[in-house]
């Protein structure tokens, strides 16, 4: 648990309001929920209203969605600071978040921190021409690919300082930066040679319907001894998991 | 090793096209009309064959948790719904499935709701992975447009398939949080019975499965429970994908088969440890709510759930976290206590302060600033955590204390006797000659 609060009432919009094409994005999202229940759309919805209120949310925003989906303010206040990725306060236009737990402590987080406080400054801290803020989060979710960080939408993986460092230097010139591992990596692999998924047949549609074999000869063998069809002659070893306890 | 014709995801490091086409040339959606009519009964006595445990943590029999769901609807609809709250630390593997084999996802999410009587399936993905949702929002698409899937698809099976997500809170992993999210509230686990499959999402009976497990389903069934139960190991059976992170050469994700031996797994996949084998220091085995595994018991122990259990730690995710000897490893597990604390929803009053109280402790430990007695108080405040919550999050941040100070009771107590040697901040300087 943290204690999360809203953003002083001084920095706070009057109001807030829907662009025409988010209104309508709104719109398809809550249409994917049964009738009456609409209030799951509000993290979709809420989420939306961060991203036009250009990386926050105001509190008239949370009323609006409040508005929207018929819900009290109240359950609408308690989601935005019960889901720490809802930012209460404003956060720079690159906004960093580091990966800093275990996998990627190990992984020399820590090393990127500290460059991180000394190119922007401290956690939450947005840069005066509101560029660049930053916030250690947990866990990512790419721990393969650790050190990493997430910038906006995107994750940037295998990170050095200096890898990072460039990273910034080129979104401060406004310089196109590739997301993904920085290392020459593709995605989650081994680094170099892969090790595993060689075998070209996976690919060329060659094995398609090979499996079907097994079926034509259970209704080959089910037809020569008269028995009903489905009736699956005993395999070779029963599977296991009938006898299970259940534990939950 | 496994050989690549029996590897589920042929896609895993994302080579080739995630699209349609290539995810049909790869066997996805073959014959998966041929399956449905095979029935509803076969597929969940075929996943039972299968002998699949649940890929999200706990292991639970996948084929028995479908049979779970009312055979006849009493007018409320049934619902599937797949956990993609990955947030596990340590754990990445749902995050490939998501982004490179989407449309294996799919069709196993048709077939499973088929099993359950669902005609709808919601995806809880975790906010975070915004690329991911995109990712798979296009192969729903493609899906939708080949009528796949839908209310009018080539399958004769009414099926429509909803992308959710949320914002940064591990506790919606836990399937009644996931589904208290999914109905727009704080993710605040519910407590059970009534459980979700008489009274789940909506009030609906409901089906809470890992991406893992679903996304296995469509070749299972394809290959026969027969061909999965062969791989492994009785009752750890078939191919798991593994996240190898930390201190390995290569640190990657492989599909591997159950029971593998940790040094194999190490050596094949990963270049073997950083240092060589004899730096190894310690390994937490299934993502970071398991306890950790000092070196000379893991390097021969097979990856599988009940090898791990008996070494008192568990396979979980199957998020294999190294640690070489220049871990300082009472702060690596207190960091994991942070995250616990970071992470507790707040409802139960043991973990919401425990969680918090055992982080402080472990960080005055990490620096040697307590007295010896408190490890046995720690220790205590873990079991008074342990299994007094209404969800497993207690538990998850009680075992790896518990197994720090298992294995690693004397490395604390040097730092007390360190620190109590020479309690300054700074150590003295020393002359230059």
């Amino acid at each position: 648990m943290a204690v999360r609060r809203l953003a002083p009432k001084e920095i706070q919009p009057d109001s807030f309001a829907f662009t025409a094409e988010n209104a309508a994005w709104a719109g398809q999202q809550i249409a994917k929920y049964p009738e009456g229940r609409q209030a799951s759309a509000v993290i979709p919805l809420l989420w939306k209203a961060q991203e036009q209120a250009g990386g926050w949310l105001p509190e008239p925003a949370i009323r609006m969605v409040a508005d929207l989906l018929k819900m009290p303010y109240i359950r609408v206040l308690e989601i935005a600071t019960f889901y720490t990725m809802f930012n209460l306060e404003p956060v720079g236009t690159h906004f960093i978040q580091l990966c800093g737990t275990t996998p990627c402590m190990l992984r020399g987080a820590e090393d990127l921190k500290k460059l991180l406080k000394a190119r922007i400054g401290d956690e939450k801290h947005v840069t005066p021409d509101g560029r660049f803020s930053w916030m250690e989060v947990e866990c990512l979710g790419a721990c393969c690919n650790a050190p990493m960080v997430q910038i906006n939408a995107d994750y940037y993986e295998d990170l050095t300082p200096d890898s990072l460092g460039k990273i910034i230097d080129d979104l401060a010139a406004g310089r196109p930066v590739k997301p993904g591992p920085q290392n020459g990596r593709r995605a989650s692999e081994p680094e170099g040679a892969i090790t595993t998924l060689s075998d070209p047949s996976l690919y060329d549609g060659s094995l398609i319907g090979a499996w079907r074999k097994r079926f034509e000869e259970e209704t080959v063998k089910a037809n020569a001894v008269g028995a009903p069809a489905g009736d699956a002659p005993a395999k070779d070893k029963p599977a296991t998991g009938a006898g299970e306890k259940p534990k939950e | 090793m496994l050989a690549d014709k029996d590897r589920i995801f042929t896609n895993l490091y994302g080579l080739h096209s995630p699209g349609l086409k290539a995810a049909r040339l790869r066997g996805a959606w073959d014959g998966t009309k041929f399956l449905l009519d095979k029935g509803r009964d076969w597929i969940v006595e075929e996943m039972k064959k299968s002998g699949l445990r649940g890929r999200g943590g706990a292991g639970f029999p996948t084929g028995l948790k479908w049979s779970f769901m009312p055979k006849q609807s009493d007018g409320r609809p049934h619902y599937l719904v797949i956990n993609g709250d990955e947030s596990e630390p340590g754990t990445c593997k749902d995050r490939e499935i998501l982004r490179h084999d989407p449309h294996l996802l799919i069709e196993g999410a048709m077939l499973a709701s088929f099993a359950m009587g669902a005609h709808a399936a919601y995806i809880y993905i975790r906010g975070e992975f915004i690329a991911e949702r995109e990712a798979l929002q296009r192969a729903v698409d493609e899906a939708y447009e080949a009528k796949l899937i839908g209310k009018d698809n080539v399958h004769g099976y009414p099926f429509d398939f909803y992308v959710h997500h949320g914002a940064g809170a591990y506790i919606c992993g836990e399937e009644t949080a996931l589904l208290e999210s999914l109905e727009g509230k704080k993710g605040m686990p519910r407590l059970k019975p009534p459980f979700p499959a008489n009274m789940g999402l909506y009030g609906c009976p409901t089906t809470v499965n890992n991406v893992e497990s679903i996304a296995v389903a469509g070749t299972i069934l394809r290959r026969g429970g027969a061909w999965f139960a062969g791989l492994g190991r009785p009752n750890n059976t078939g191919t798991k994908l593994f996240c190898i992170s930390g201190h390995v050469n290569k640190p990657c994700n492989v599909e591997e088969e159950m029971g593998i031996p940790f040094r194999e797994l190490i050596e094949r996949h990963c270049g073997g440890i950083r240092g060589g084998w004899d730096n190894l220091l310690a390994v937490i085995p299934g993502g970071s709510s398991v306890p950790c595994v000092p070196a000379n018991e893991i390097i021969d122990c097979p990856m599988d759930f009940d090898s791990l259990r008996a070494l008192k730690s568990g396979l979980g995710t199957a998020a294999v976290i190294v640690m070489d000897k220049s871990t300082d490893i009472v702060r690596a597990i207190a960091r994991l206590s942070y995250f616990y604390k970071h992470e507790s929803c707040g409802q139960c009053t043991p973990c919401r302060e425990g969680t918090g109280w055992m982080w402080r402790v472990l960080n005055r430990m990490a620096e040697g600033r307590a007295q010896k007695r408190e490890i046995d108080m720690l220790l205590d405040v873990t079991y008074q955590v342990e299994g007094h919550t209404i969800c497993a999050l207690g538990d998850a941040a009680a075992w790896p204390v518990q197994g720090l100070i298992r294995h690693f009771r004397h490395e604390i107590e040097k730092r007390i006797d360190d620190y109590a040697a020479n309690p300054h901040l700074e150590p003295v300087l020393q002359a230059a000659e």
